[in-house]
């Protein structure tokens, strides 16, 4: 016999994630899953932006890989809380692995998640892990058709950070069209050229956080709908 | 390779389908994909044959179609299929010519249509 089912394969995940965005949003924390290839910069980027805005916000990391404690490690010398997630193989996040590593945070006044995903700029962008919204990051030193490549990941990210622009004239990468790539498949996504090392363009992405985290303060509280 | 993790998925919606219906033996599942959800057909096939392997499953066949791309404009609200539906760069509008920011309206689920057991 013919049994019509119509279910989405991921909805194991999806539903862990659903509870995961109710959790974050009763407690207004705002939950960003950086996604790049590896050596991108994602690890820097955070060390940076730990430092950086250490007495605006409190601020957490979750960090993905595949083996070691490397970035977990980099990550807390910042002062942030850490906690490593090592996948072993495992090619992404999911929104289980989040929840369960949720359990070593203390998530009281937080202000900021970061979901340090797994370096992989394919799997990551079909998981869902709870969060407001998917950063994306890219090096000039990766080459511009990276969002022509990998459309999923730039067509739902919020964010594009294009990292170690102090690169750019040693490398054939054309900013313009990988932001014009990258804005084809989303026109509202926000592009920020920046550079850890140098630390230019920073300043643009810290007001990004500062107005999506007084966003998400300023959200309803889900289920009664009224603010707090 | 989250090919493997979809599979697991699909096993899981599987078995909790055939209990449902009382059914002990599958013949196949037929699974519809976006051509931009990142699936690889042979690559889940592969996937799915592993996690299969000696179980009540194994030998069921894993059927698979690719939904092609929809876009609606960005500018004038033009409804139109991309000729080219593994890509979304740069398509501009057959009505307006608009080639930014198209919404995605079908192209991007994952899902199990239907499946046969006996």
């Amino acid at each position: 016999m013919q049994i019509p089912v119509v279910r989405n394969i991921l909805e194991a995940n999806d539903r862990i994630a659903e509870e995961l965005r109710k959790r974050f949003a009763v407690q207004h924390i705002l939950v960003l899953n950086l996604i790049s290839s590896p050596g991108s910069g994602k690890t820097s980027t955070l060390e940076r932006t730990l430092t950086d805005l250490k007495d605006e916000f409190t601020m957490a990391v979750i960090e993905g890989d595949l083996t070691t404690d490397n970035d977990a490690r980099r990550v807390a010398a910042t002062g942030a809380q850490a906690v490593q997630i090592n996948t072993d193989g495992a090619c992404h996040l999911d929104s289980g692995m989040v929840l369960d590593a949720l359990a070593s945070i203390d998530t009281d006044g937080l202000d900021i998640l970061f979901v340090e995903n797994v370096g992989n700029l394919v799997c990551p962008a079909e998981f869902t892990v709870g969060e407001d919204a998917k950063v994306a990051l890219l090096s000039v030193a990766e080459g511009d058709d990276k969002p022509e490549k990998y459309p999923l990941l730039f067509a739902e990210a919020h964010v594009m950070l294009l990292n170690k622009v102090d690169l750019l004239p040693y490398v054939d990468f054309d900013l313009d069209k990988a932001t014009r790539h990258a804005r084809a498949l989303n026109k509202d996504i926000a592009v920020y050229p920046v550079s850890c090392r140098t630390r230019e363009g920073l300043e643009a992405w810290y007001d990004w956080l500062r107005q999506a985290v007084a966003a998400k303060k300023a959200q309803m509280r889900p289920e009664t709908g009224k603010e707090d | 390779m989250h090919e493997m993790s979809i599979a697991q998925s699909l096993v899981g919606i599987v078995q909790q389908e055939m209990a449902k219906h009382g059914v002990t033996r599958l013949v196949s599942v037929r699974v519809r994909h976006g051509a931009l959800a990142a699936v690889v057909p042979h690559a889940l096939e592969f996937a799915w044959q592993a996690v299969t392997q000696d179980t009540s499953l194994a030998g069921a066949r894993l059927d698979m179609e690719e939904v092609p791309v929809r876009l609606r404009c960005s500018s004038c609200g033009q409804e139109f299929a991309p000729e080219e539906c593994d890509r979304l760069m740069l398509i501009p509008c057959p009505s307006c010519g608009e080639d930014l920011g198209h919404e995605v309206l079908e192209g991007k689920e994952l899902y199990i249509e239907n499946l046969e057991a006996e």
